[in-house]
């Protein structure tokens, strides 16, 4: 049982001016889940790089030792001949290709004069699809399946490769809990079948619950492999690993004094842009100066819908409700009126809708109010780039520069200059939507204490999130939302992920 | 290499490590500055080569007063429509249509000016609006309908084109009255004397070197009090000097033949204008914004339309400015003008560091490539090399020069 699939010996690899790994190792048993943390920019990615042949052998010193022999892989091609098969976070199927046409991408099934044999490849398909608990026809294009479904498509790709070491990036960083669990199941049951599989994971919860063993990496470096297994390891014991330090308390104190009301929606309905059904459904909120109030709910409620049709009616169609900010009715029609209004929404993706990746920090901050920094519609540069080291200091993002692109530096600090954005358009009421998604537990903790000080500050900040614990962490009450409707408004003493869970459950059928 | 900060950008447990050393990094040696810039400084290094590659092959002849005053009249068209041209670019679109909208504003001018005899002037005007005209109706169709400009562009191209043919009644007109000629052939000389060289030429270039070392100098100042790396000082000296060395050469060399060209003249304002309406208002970064993230750009309350409309309206007033310019020149309007000037201006841009991808780009980049395009031309005409080597040779120029792009970027990527 105790023989190794994998053993990694020694691997450092250098960029120009970085060291991204430094003498790491890593010793993987097989039939094993092992699991792999650390913070952002650690170098989890770059070590499963360096394993999948993605940086060729060569371009790193040390060794790694598959099934034995040592291996040097020149590329993806490689490793996946040995069995060895990415999965990464950004997934990469062709949306309008069919699941079993992405299934066989680059490894189609031939029948006679090289023609694909598309009788055969569905049938494979349909058995792989089986075989992950997918019951889906072969021939759907994968742009209908939600991400969940889309994550086992690409698990079924990876057996029909004869996968006998499976490298997750994130698995669940997108899932809700339903399809997570799901997946969570899939891994156990490949563990059965003698798959080995290396977890990159940020979700703690699910390394105690599924992994034998984990490796944490700290800024390179190996910094100790915990035997998960044999018990005794908690989610603190990991994160003291991962930060090299104890969070004494993980959700930063707040004395929470909520003001005046600042922002009420009254009966809000938001009709979905193409189909025809509501997406939000007669929704009553409020919310007032210095509070944080959670907005809860799977995957598919409406939260974000509902987010970014307040936001200048930037989502959905024939939008019905009363919008009110400090007690008088706005329009708020587009985003530059919200803006004028005092309400700012920062997006759950960044690197598609909060950022201009290709440029400078600077001038990332200042395009949401560029308008403040101008007169007769010229931009005082100067002024601007004052503001942006302002931003750099106050929210402490690591950068030797404010003209450094946005592009390149990590999520956490990507997160800071969305938020420095936001706060430059001086609003009252914030709608922070997933503001800790794929971002490292040390920036976590930054952007919970940069949301107490605005809080603190009088601002309202409405904040939307997967995680329940972190709901229950920061808020002062919590709003469940369940198809589009609220389901429920529990005050912060009251709440629990239980009695949450089963309002963010509540009443799901369809309503006509 | 050693002097640049090596960054720590890494968060570390350990926070609040103030890079302090910020101030100084970067720009302050000269091998930073033009490696950390490879493709900004590259454009300006091909241009210097391209230059004394054909100095040398024509025996000075490329650079003989004359043939520079040349290069400015037979070229100064093509780099008006770069400027708009980039901007659309870096909006995220393109343009095809502004060679027909070159030969539709030159026509309307000539139809009014010399057909039906009204005063040189109202030509300029009717070709201006005519230009704004076709502008709005692309930025419609663009901003407010949704219609990817390369197919708007295209059935503009078309469109104008067919209109041009209409307006001419398929017939070529000539000749313009001398006032209208003046545009593109007209000089400024002898104003204030000289012998054997135009005073008043070199007056004009000074003026412009002490511009520019005196806004360089006060852009210098500010960021010393904001606390910004600037470069060393000697550097920036030797930068005013280089600049201010290229101007007077140019101007002395223009003073020894006709003397200021009136095109000049039009082109440095735009330049100017341009140059400082990209990089210093409003309306320029949100075209940055756009092109570089349409989504975060319109959630952060950019009026993506409005934007998107002006930006289509100042490429047809940039046509048929140069429709007008053009039309000078050739003295008349033919049914032909302006064929394939779309292809030019934007081949410019693109030399000139514009990303095909959008919100990358500038005027300035722009003019130098037209300016390389203009350079290999002109030299390879007074080469008396064939045309169809001429056509493969700006061919293969415009493709290593965006190879060299990605390959740039490429190599900034690994570099993460």
């Amino acid at each position: 049982m105790d023989d190794t699939i994998l053993e990694m010996r020694g691997i450092t690899k250098r960029f120009p001016g970085v060291t991204a790994l430094q003498d790491v190792n890593l010793a993987v048993r097989r039939g094993e889940i092992h699991a792999i943390c650390g913070e952002n920019g650690a170098g989890k990615s770059t070590l499963m790089k360096v394993l999948s042949g993605v940086y060729p052998s060569g371009s790193y010193e040390g060794e790694v030792v598959f099934d034995g022999k040592p291996v040097h892989f020149r590329g993806i091609r490689d490793s996946e001949a040995q069995g060895i098969v990415i999965i990464h976070q950004e997934l990469a199927l062709v949306p309008y290709l069919s699941i079993a046409e992405n299934i066989f991408l680059g490894n189609e099934r031939r029948g006679r004069g090289g023609l694909i044999d598309w009788n055969r490849a569905n049938a494979d398909a349909g058995t792989l699809l089986e075989s992950v608990g997918l019951r889906e026809n072969p021939v759907t294009p994968v742009i209908q399946l939600g991400v969940g479904k889309q994550q086992l498509v690409e698990i079924a790709k990876a057996l029909s490769k004869q996968v006998r070491l499976l490298i997750l990036d994130e698995p669940t960083a997108a899932l809700n809990d339903v399809d997570s669990a799901h997946l969570l199941d899939l891994l156990r049951r490949l563990r059965e079948q003698g798959i080995t599989c290396i977890m990159i994971s940020h979700k703690l919860n699910e390394i105690t619950a599924i992994a034998d063993s984990t490796t944490v990496i700290r800024d390179g470096r190996t910094v100790e492999t915990l035997d998960v297994r044999s018990g005794g390891v908690t989610q603190e014991r990991i994160i003291r690993g991962m930060v090299g330090r104890d969070l004494d308390s993980f959700y930063p104190d707040r004395v929470s004094s909520p003001g005046e009301e600042v922002l009420r929606i009254e009966d809000w309905s938001v009709r979905h842009p193409t189909q025809d059904r509501l997406v939000v459904e007669g929704v009553n909120l409020r919310v007032r100066a210095g509070e944080v109030v959670g907005i809860a709910g799977l995957m598919g409620a409406g939260r974000t819908e509902l987010a970014m049709s307040v936001f200048g009616r930037s989502y959905g169609r024939d939008i019905r409700g009363r919008l009110i900010v400090r007690g008088r009715e706005v329009k708020a029609r587009t985003v530059a009126e919200a803006i004028d209004n005092g309400i700012a929404y920062v997006t759950e993706d960044r690197k598609r809708f909060g950022l201009n990746l290709i440029d400078d920090i600077r001038r990332n901050v200042s395009a949401a109010a560029l308008g403040k920094l101008a007169r007769l519609g010229w931009v005082n540069g100067n002024e601007e780039i004052k503001v942006a080291e302002q931003s750099r200091r106050d929210l402490n993002i690591k950068t030797p520069s404010v003209m450094a692109v946005v592009g390149k530096l990590s999520g956490g600090n990507q997160q800071k200059v969305v938020l420095s954005k936001w706060l430059f358009t001086d609003p009252d009421v914030l709608i922070l939507d997933e503001p800790t998604r794929g971002i490292d537990v040390g920036a976590k903790f930054e952007i919970y204490t940069i949301i107490n000080r605005l809080v603190a500050d009088g601002k309202a900040v409405i904040v939307i999130s997967s995680e329940l614990p972190e709901l229950l962490g920061m808020c002062d009450r919590i709003y469940t939302l369940s198809a589009g409707r609220i389901t429920g408004e529990v005050p912060i003493g009251m709440a629990t992920q239980e009695n949450l869970m089963e309002l963010m459950t509540k009443d799901k059928e369809p309503v006509g | 290499m050693t002097s640049t900060k090596n960054p720590s950008t890494r968060p570390t447990a350990s926070s609040g490590s103030a890079p302090a050393a910020a101030l100084h990094t970067g720009a302050s040696d000269v091998r930073a500055l033009l490696m950390g810039n490879l493709r900004q400084s590259g454009i300006y290094v091909a241009l210097v080569v391209i230059v004394a590659l054909f100095a040398i092959m024509t025996d000075g002849v490329s650079l003989s007063p004359g043939n520079i005053t040349n290069i400015v009249l037979q070229y100064s068209y093509i780099l008006v429509l770069a400027i708009g041209m980039v901007i659309v670019i870096i909006g995220g679109h393109i343009d095809l249509s502004v060679g027909s909208v070159v030969a539709l504003s030159g026509a309307v001018s000539a139809v009014l000016v010399i057909r039906q005899g009204q005063p040189w002037w109202v030509g300029i005007l009717a070709a201006l609006a005519v230009g704004v005209a076709v502008g709005a109706w692309h930025g419609f169709w663009v901003a407010y309908v949704g219609i990817p400009a390369f197919i708007v562009t295209l059935a503009g191209m078309l469109l104008f084109r067919g209109l041009t043919l209409r307006v001419l009644d398929n017939i070529s007109l000539s000749p313009f009255p001398a006032e209208y000629q003046q545009v593109a052939a007209g000089f400024l000389n002898g104003l204030i004397g000289g012998d054997g060289y135009d005073a008043f030429t070199l007056l004009v270039g000074a003026l412009a070197v002490a511009g520019y070392a005196v806004s360089g100098f006060r852009t210098r100042v500010a960021r010393v009090r904001y606390q910004q790396p600037v470069e060393s000082f000697p550097l920036f000296v030797a930068r005013v000097a280089a600049v201010g060395a290229v101007i007077m050469y140019f101007a002395w060399q223009l003073a020894h033949a006709r003397g200021l060209p009136i095109v000049l003249i039009i082109l440095a304002v735009l330049v100017l204008v341009y140059g400082l309406l990209t990089r210093r208002t409003v309306f320029g970064r949100q075209v940055y914004a756009i092109g570089g993230n349409l989504s975060a750009a319109t959630l952060s309350g950019v009026k993506v339309k409005t934007v998107n409309f002006w930006m289509f309206v100042n490429m047809g007033f940039l046509a048929a400015i140069a429709g007008v310019i053009y039309s000078s020149r050739s003295n008349g309007a033919q049914p032909a003008a302006g064929n394939m000037f779309e292809l030019d201006a934007i081949a410019a841009a693109f030399i000139g560091g514009a990303a095909v991808t959008g919100g990358v780009g500038t005027v300035v980049g722009a003019m130098v490539g037209g300016l390389i395009m203009a350079v290999m031309s002109n030299g390879m005409q007074l080469m008396g090399v064939d045309q169809s080597l001429q056509s493969v040779v700006k061919g293969l120029v415009l493709l290593i020069a965006v190879a060299f792009d990605v390959w740039n970027k490429r190599r900034a990527g690994a570099a993460r």
